[in-house]
């Protein structure tokens, strides 16, 4: 390899006494204690999450309160890390508001520590039941604590506008006398 | 005079493409042939042809001829036979080929009828797919995707039907799903000979039902769920279990009887789920007993049996025993382990000179399939050479030989000695080696017990009633604590003092193939998906107790069961 020999220039006088560097880095210290703040004290501060984010994928319940997951395990199946395991349950016929809709998760985990926060379950999700909403910030002391369960999930997620009311559309028609 | 036989071939145009097709041959499977998929909905190639669901319309001709001379009309455009197009769309499954029929199935009047005939199938389709355990392998999924209009016209609201009816114990109906094809109705009357589903209703208030006071609760129900090419159908066992495209499928063979009916294993992570038929022609066409899909729960089974010990201790009070009673051992091995176990069963009884029996088990043959014989693969203890005459239901013989104290130590190969006729006290006189994957009344009374697989843990070859060797593959892992029957057989033989014999496939097979002339040119690896026949002239003497079933005819009239 060639060795190519770099001249080293000499510091001038005003180099040689440091006086207009600390001159010019107390310029930047000052300016900082009267200009506005840009940091935040986090965690007591909290940053402001632009619409689109993708933080901790949660489940929602309709406007009226009603579990939309009908387990169909896209998300399952779409997951690139395998962070999803959902296990299928039957509604029972008893339950009126909801036994028209058949099929809900018995369970359904999450697992962080494999979350990727790709947001393919939100996409992919035929019943616009699971999202990726605005918590980012997850921490556990276990591994098993890093698993969201669907109660967890249920109470991150919280109640989301529904454009749609499908399942409610099918009641409608057996209101309207569809009935066969 | 008689003309001179012909090949019953006739050569029909599909798509610009010429092929010869049997007469007889409709279109749709004439299609197939040349890849051309014709969609359709309740044409079964098992079943008979009703054309109701008018999915595989197709356009379809014949060669021009002058109706006065019969001379060809040639084409001045192109130099060819003119073709005489059917101005109106045709159904494939009820056209059988005729000699020079010209057949379009992607013309733009092909395309409008099929997405005419989807339109109006979706209509009421409640398209809840997303809670369908159909989906991933519904017809209507797939045609809608690759033959449909892709948007719906339809504003008002939807049909609303039952969605839980039970047809029977074991299969589920959703009205709304259903698309009146008539195949369940089909297969109920023409295979199943129990007909008792049909159309109620007329129009949109249409339904499929069971005749008044009968259900669908036939030994063949879930063949109707099978062929449902909906999600109205569904299992009852499997329904909102897993979703199919998670599932892993092994070609796999049922063990119930000696019919050896060919099955799909559908697990995932080490967990069965269902059990499904694979079409063969030959043994069990497309269809499969209720019987054998739930054969699979003894797999996770509370009674499985776990090791306590290392094999290499098992093995050493194993060979403890037999030293200790040298020309006074027995061995029983059972109709239901494989043709590789038989053949090591063989080598262990010849190490230990001892005198090698199997147990049988009868049962009244339904006609379809399941047969007589219970055991799946005595055959193949009679080609290995394990057996030379038919096992009996009671070991009377071992009895008597245990009660006069000719015999000390039993080696049991997964049968239950007790019943078989053996009583408490004489499995208490001697000592019992017990190879097997479930707790019994032997593995209870034995010395040394090995804990071994299911069927649907180990790969191996079974031979069914028409001597048709066929493979059973691996579909889930071993359950822990459990040893592959082969090691644990040719751990033993070693033991008893013979060769030292391998206990994977590939090298076993050419033992195998080394020392049996029937199996002379075989290897696990080229044995193929439909098996092969085997020389049964051999047996021809044996009075088997099979009667007939679907593709079997026996050689001989049954012998009743009461002289097995």
């Amino acid at each position: 390899m060639a060795v190519i020999t770099v001249e080293r220039k000499p510091l001038t006088f005003l180099e040689r006494t440091y006086l207009p560097q600390i001159a010019g880095g107390l310029k930047t210290t000052f300016k900082h204690l009267i200009a506005p703040k840009k940091t935040l004290e986090y965690p007591e501060q909290r940053p402001a999450i632009p619409v689109g984010y993708r933080g901790v994928p949660t489940l929602v319940k309709d406007p009226n309160g009603r579990e939309k997951c009908v387990s169909c395990q896209l998300c399952e199946f779409v997951c690139p890390p395998k962070a999803i395991r959902i296990t299928p349950g039957e509604i029972p016929a008893d339950q009126a508001d909801r036994a028209h809709v058949e099929k809900g998760p018995q369970a359904f985990d999450i697992d962080m520590l494999r979350c990727i926060y790709c947001g393919l379950c939100q996409e992919v999700c035929p019943e616009e039941a699971i999202f990726l909403q605005n918590q980012f910030s997850m921490s556990g002391y276990t591994r098993a604590e890093m698993v969201n369960h669907k109660d967890r999930l249920y109470e991150l997620g919280g109640t989301l506008p529904d454009a749609h009311h499908k399942w409610d559309k099918k009641k409608a028609a057996e209101e309207h006398g569809n009935t066969h | 005079m008689i003309a001179p036989a012909k090949p019953d071939l006739v050569t029909v145009n599909i798509d610009g493409q010429e092929i010869a097709v049997p007469k007889g041959t409709n279109v749709i499977e004439a299609a197939r042939l040349v890849n051309v998929d014709v969609p359709h909905y309740c044409y079964h190639p098992k079943l008979s042809v009703v054309g109701n669901c008018r999915m595989c319309l197709i356009e379809m001709g014949m060669p021009a001829v002058d109706p006065a001379t019969k001379a060809p009309i040639m084409d001045p455009a192109t130099g060819k036979q003119k073709i005489n197009w059917i101005p109106r769309p045709q159904i494939g499954c009820g056209t059988n080929v005729s000699p020079g029929l010209h057949v379009k199935t992607t013309s733009p009047m092909v395309k409008d009828a099929r997405e005419g005939v989807m339109e109006f199938l979706l209509i009421n389709h409640p398209l809840d797919c997303p809670i369908c355990d159909q989906a991933g392998e519904c017809k209507l999924q797939e045609q809608a995707t690759g033959y449909g209009r892709g948007y719906s016209r339809f504003v008002e609201q939807k049909n609303v039907k039952p969605k839980r009816t039970q047809l029977g114990p074991r299969v589920t109906l959703d009205d709304e799903r259903c698309i009146l094809c008539s195949r369940c109705i089909r297969f109920s009357k023409e295979i199943a000979k129990d007909d008792v589903l049909g159309f109620v209703d007329r129009g949109s208030y249409s339904t499929l039902t069971c005749y008044p006071g009968k259900k669908l609760e036939n030994n063949y129900s879930l063949n109707t769920v099978d062929i449902c090419p909906v999600g109205a159908l569904t299992s009852t066992d499997f329904r909102f279990k897993m979703r199919v495209w998670f599932l892993k499928q092994t070609n796999a063979i049922d063990t119930e009887s000696s019919v050896g009916a060919n099955t799909v294993v559908w697990s995932r992570e080490g967990t069965i789920y269902r059990i499904t038929p694979r079409r063969n022609d030959e043994v069990n066409d497309t269809w499969l007993a209720d019987s054998a899909r739930v054969l699979y729960k003894v797999v996770k089974a509370a009674d499985r049996l776990a090791a306590t010990e290392t094999i290499e201790a098992l093995v050493a009070r194993a060979a403890a025993l037999f030293k200790s009673a040298p020309g006074a051992i027995a061995v029983v091995g059972s109709g239901r382990s494989t043709l590789e176990e038989h053949f090591l069963t063989r080598h262990l009884a010849n190490a230990l000179k001892a005198s090698a029996q199997l147990v049988s088990r009868v049962g009244q043959g339904d006609k379809l399939l399941i047969s007589a014989d219970r055991n799946p693969n005595v055959r193949g203890a009679l080609v290995t050479g394990l057996i030379k005459t038919l096992p009996t239901q009671q070991l009377t013989d071992l009895a008597a030989q245990i009660d006069a104290g000719k015999i000390k130590v039993v080696v049991a190969i997964n049968e239950d000695l007790s019943a078989a006729g053996l009583t408490a006290a004489q499995l208490a006189k001697v000592a019992i080696v017990y190879l097997g994957a479930h707790a019994n009344a032997t593995s209870a009374a034995a010395k040394v017990v090995f804990p071994t697989l299911t069927v649907f843990e180990k790969s191996g070859t079974l031979v069914n009633q028409q001597f048709r060797i066929q493979k059973t593959l691996k579909a889930v892992p071993a359950a822990a604590g459990a040893t592959d029957d082969l090691v644990v057989l040719s751990l033993l033989v070693a033991a008893a003092g013979g060769a030292t014999l391998p206990a994977e496939l590939a090298s076993l097979w050419k033992v195998i193939a080394a020392e049996v002339p029937a199996l002379a040119t075989m290897s696990f690896a080229n044995l193929p998906e439909t098996g092969l026949v085997l020389d049964a002239t051999p047996f021809a003497a044996l009075p088997f107790v099979e009667g007939e079933t679907l593709h079997y005819k026996p050689a001989q009239p049954a012998v009743a069961a009461a002289t097995a």
